[in-house]
């Protein structure tokens, strides 16, 4: 099965500054990855490397079709989903603007009211906010917001950037259970970036490990959840 | 921004001072409306170079030099008017005031930064002519009519006429002002000027007084600009509300530009510039409609305008700039490579 | 009385100019936070190219509606062409680019058309249309117009789902990407949108201060005035803004006249309205540079 996202050995800077170095990985389709790391390990530069926002160099292959230096809004246009760091909520738009502007490029009228209603039924709350503007929600409620969003564009790809980000535990178990809701009802690939390392293995299948840029190791996360590097860097034990 | 070559200043500066005299020999070379032109040529240097103290120096953004310009011009041509000030004396008196001014508006103009520091200064120079006309202060500034003035005396008895006079009056006093200014440049005082441009920040949480250093390079900025102004009520005997409006101060903008932002010489050069196009504006039209076969005239202005827009593309460092780029791009081959390879060793 | 009201009226008129061209110069700055130095001679611009048209025989409307599409086309081509190459300048360069732009469109105005002051029509009737008395016909039509255009504006960027992807270009362009807005389009359409608003105020404003090309500055300068008064961010603030400063202008002036008609001593009439503008752009960017609407924006180190 050829793989959704194809990503072979990518380099990204940001200015002179080299942030990464040689960086691969595949995504099947269907399937939740996740990329590890310390901080400054690359992984947010990874997501945004996807997407063109950063400079780039190596090969980006979406479904067969090279993305490396298409504008950001075109390659979105392909039905890849970036919920960047810090959500990225239009905090002046309410939540129904927010979820509106997503479905901005979809032509299909009643597939998007459609899409409404099931992002309503994963997230209820929001739509007892949809009048209220999205910078006074609680912090969970804009990361349900800004995946909502997401999901708002029919995606093939999510790409997620620490979602658990300044959450409260059991927010972050409730959003994580929807990711995984997602993923086997809308049938959405999902590319992960956490630093909670231990959520991020039982969520997803396949993990990669990134350090100063490069990829480290890689496997199906049962087998490096119990690497003893893994366990010792990331796990705590 | 280098220091220009000492050596050609000294050349320059020889020049200038002898070529004057030679006007029994050339008569048509060294003629009196030439002698006017590069004396307003010298007059138009000083107005950039306080302009380039603020804004190329200190990064504060000023569209509203006309203003200061204007007070210099009609402190001096009241003096002269009312007073029977003798010329020489009103320059101090105008840099004395405009440096107040400057000070003073620069206290509010602490808060504001970039584009709110230009539009106020824009307000400024919108207003200025106004303000000049204003009932109040007519039997002072003359109105709308302005004030007539005489042209300097040649003094001692000096065997030099009017425009001759008055050509080394301005070129004494743009040597001193230049000298002063190149070093404050290069004193503890510039550094903290240019520290506060380059990282406002960093300047300030690291001990210098921003506020003081913004207010005061403000005054001496007006000041500069002022005594241009002083200069040119005695160079063309005339100030009248309507030439200090806010064109005035697009052609300080084009000096800067085009000289070099934060270049002492290129200030000079900038202001030569700005006078040159502004009087070649009739012969340039005549051109257009003529050769070119255009039906409308063409403004100086049109052509500052085009200016002002190629030159952010081309050449945002300005003539000065871009010639010190281009002679260091024409050095041996052997110079380049030394200097890249100190480049990679550095970044390595 | 009669004469208090018709200087309110008159302020009220003023006020819907200023308000117009202050949205223009707003919705520039929420865009790109930059001050388009050059919105009035834009504006200007445009209003000469409606009376060509109409000493070429055409009728007012379609003069007016040729000029509003004229300075939208030219606003795109501006933004895309001249400004767009910048975008990571330094704001010295941009202040310098509109400057630039400023002196072309003043002088070449100046150049085609010549300095001599044109009368403007006016496309209101004149007869019964105003309120005898009180406001004149072109008066109660240009707050009018200004009000429709307002309103449908408002329309736009609220309900329609353009005007949303623009809201939100503004607002955060790098988030717009990422669902998907074509965000440099968005910034070229904004500027054509605010080019036309200009035109709207020039067209308006013409037949009031007779055209010639600099006719614009001194509304310029009041209408950066009305911007700061409602707040440099705050697109409702600058209408606000406008009708306040408008009115204020008016009263000052007429508080002038008064005094000098009552005492004999001239304080303060016509002859001064750009310094009490100045006045009110030092005041507020010194005193309350939020405006009464804006916020204040806390720079991060």
């Amino acid at each position: 099965m050829a793989a959704l996202l194809e990503v072979k050995a990518l380099k990204a800077f940001y200015g002179q500054t080299q942030s990464l170095y040689d960086v691969g990985f595949a995504i099947e389709a269907g399937g939740i990855t996740t990329l590890l790391g310390a901080n400054g390990a690359g992984k947010t530069t990874t997501l945004r490397a996807i997407c063109n926002m950063v400079r780039t160099e190596g090969s980006v292959r979406f479904d067969g079709k090279d993305i490396n230096g298409m504008p950001t809004e075109e390659i979105v246009r392909l039905r890849i989903a970036h919920v960047p760091e810090g959500r990225g909520t239009f905090t002046t738009l309410t939540v129904d603007e927010n979820l509106r502007i997503a479905a901005y490029t979809r032509k299909d009228k009643q597939g998007v009211r459609d899409e409404l209603e099931r992002v309503f039924s994963y997230f209820p709350r929001l739509k007892e906010r949809m009048q209220q503007q999205a910078g006074t929600l609680s912090g969970g409620e804009q990361q349900m917001l800004a995946i909502a969003r997401a999901l708002m564009l029919k995606p093939r790809l999510m790409l997620l950037d620490e979602p658990s980000f300044g959450l409260a535990p059991l927010i972050v178990v409730e959003i994580f259970r929807i990711l995984r809701l997602i993923n086997k009802e809308e049938g959405v690939s999902i590319l992960l970036v956490e630093q909670n390392a231990a959520l991020a293995l039982d969520l997803a299948d396949t993990a990669y490990v990134l350090e100063t840029g490069r990829v480290v190791m890689w496997g199906p996360s049962s087998v490096v959840k119990n690497d003893e590097n893994v366990r010792k860097s990331y796990l705590g034990y | 921004m280098p220091a220009f070559p000492k050596k050609w200043l000294w050349v320059l500066l020889a020049l200038a001072f002898l070529v004057p005299l030679l006007q029994p020999v050339l008569p048509d070379v060294v003629s009196n409306y030439r002698l006017f032109l590069v004396s307003t040529m010298i007059i138009a240097a000083i107005a950039v170079l306080g302009l380039n103290l603020l804004t190329g120096f200190n990064g504060q953004i000023s569209l509203g030099h006309s203003a200061f310009y204007a007070v210099g011009a009609y402190t001096a041509a009241i003096l002269m008017d009312k007073l029977d000030m003798p010329y020489y004396a009103t320059l101090p008196i105008a840099a004395v005031m405009c440096f107040i001014v400057g000070y003073l508006f620069g206290l509010p103009a602490l808060k504001l930064e970039g584009h709110y520091l230009a539009l106020a200064t824009f307000a400024l120079a919108l207003s200025v002519p106004q303000i000049l006309k204003y009932k109040w202060l007519e039997d002072l500034t003359g109105g709308v009519q302005g004030i007539v003035l005489s042209k300097p005396e040649v003094p001692f008895g000096l065997p030099l006429n009017e425009d001759q006079w008055l050509y080394y009056y301005c070129l004494v006093v743009m040597v001193l002002l230049y000298w002063a200014a190149a070093n404050i440049l290069n004193s503890r005082s510039g550094r903290a000027m240019m520290a506060i441009r380059d990282q406002y920040m960093a300047a300030d949480t690291m001990g210098i007084d921003t506020a003081l250093y913004k207010t005061v390079t403000f005054g001496i900025s007006a000041a500069y600009t002022g005594v241009a102004g002083a200069l040119s009520a005695s160079a063309i005997a005339f100030v009248a509300p309507d030439s200090f409006n806010f064109f005035l101060s697009i052609k300080f903008l084009i000096g800067l530009v085009v000289g070099g932002v934060g270049s002492l010489a290129g200030s000079v050069v900038g202001g030569i510039f700005y006078v040159l196009v502004d009087n070649s504006a009739q012969a340039l039209s005549t051109f257009v409609k003529n050769d070119l076969g255009l039906p409308f005239d063409l403004s100086a202005y049109t052509v500052f305008g085009v200016i002002l827009i190629v030159l952010m593309y081309l050449m945002p460092m300005g003539i000065v700039g871009g010639v010190y780029y281009l002679v260091r791009s024409m050095r041996s081959p052997g110079a380049k490579a030394r200097e890249q390879a100190l480049k990679q060793r550095a970044s390595g | 009385m009669e004469q208090f009201l018709q200087q309110i009226a008159s302020g009220l008129a003023n006020g819907a100019i200023y308000a117009c061209v202050a949205l223009a110069l707003v919705m520039i700055y929420v865009s790109t936070d930059h001050i388009n130095f050059a919105q009035g001679e834009l504006a200007m611009f445009s209003t000469y190219i409606s009376w060509q048209l109409m000493s070429w025989g055409a009728e007012f409307w379609v003069a007016f509606a040729a000029a509003v599409v004229f300075s939208f086309v030219m606003g795109v081509v501006i933004e895309r062409v001249i400004l767009r190459p910048l975008h990571n300048a330094p704001v010295l360069s941009i202040v310098v680019v509109f400057i630039g732009l400023l002196a072309i469109c003043n002088s070449m105005a100046g150049a085609i058309w010549s300095y001599l002051i044109k009368e403007y029509p006016s496309p209101f009737p004149k007869s019964s249309f105003g309120i005898a008395g009180v406001i004149g016909p072109h008066q109660l039509g240009v707050v009018l117009v200004t009000l429709i255009v307002l309103g449908l504006l408002f329309v736009f960027f609220r309900y329609t789902p353009l005007g949303l992807a623009m809201r939100a270009a503004a607002q955060n362009p790098q988030m717009a990407r990422l669902v998907g807005v074509r965000v440099d389009w968005m910034l070229a359409l904004g500027w054509g949108l605010a080019a036309s608003v200009g035109a709207v105020a020039g067209c308006m404003v013409a037949h009031i201060v007779y055209l010639d090309p600099n006719m614009m500055g001194g509304i310029l300068l009041y209408a950066f005035a009305s911007a700061l008064v409602g707040g440099i961010g705050n697109p409702g603030g600058a209408v606000l803004g406008g009708f306040i400063v408008g009115v204020l202008e008016n009263m000052v002036a007429y508080a002038g006249n008064q005094i000098e008609k009552i005492t004999g001593v001239y304080i303060i009439g016509n002859g001064e309205k750009l310094t009490v503008a100045l006045i009110i752009v030092i005041f507020v960017l010194t005193v309350k540079p939020a405006g009464l609407f804006g916020r204040v924006v806390v720079k991060r180190v």
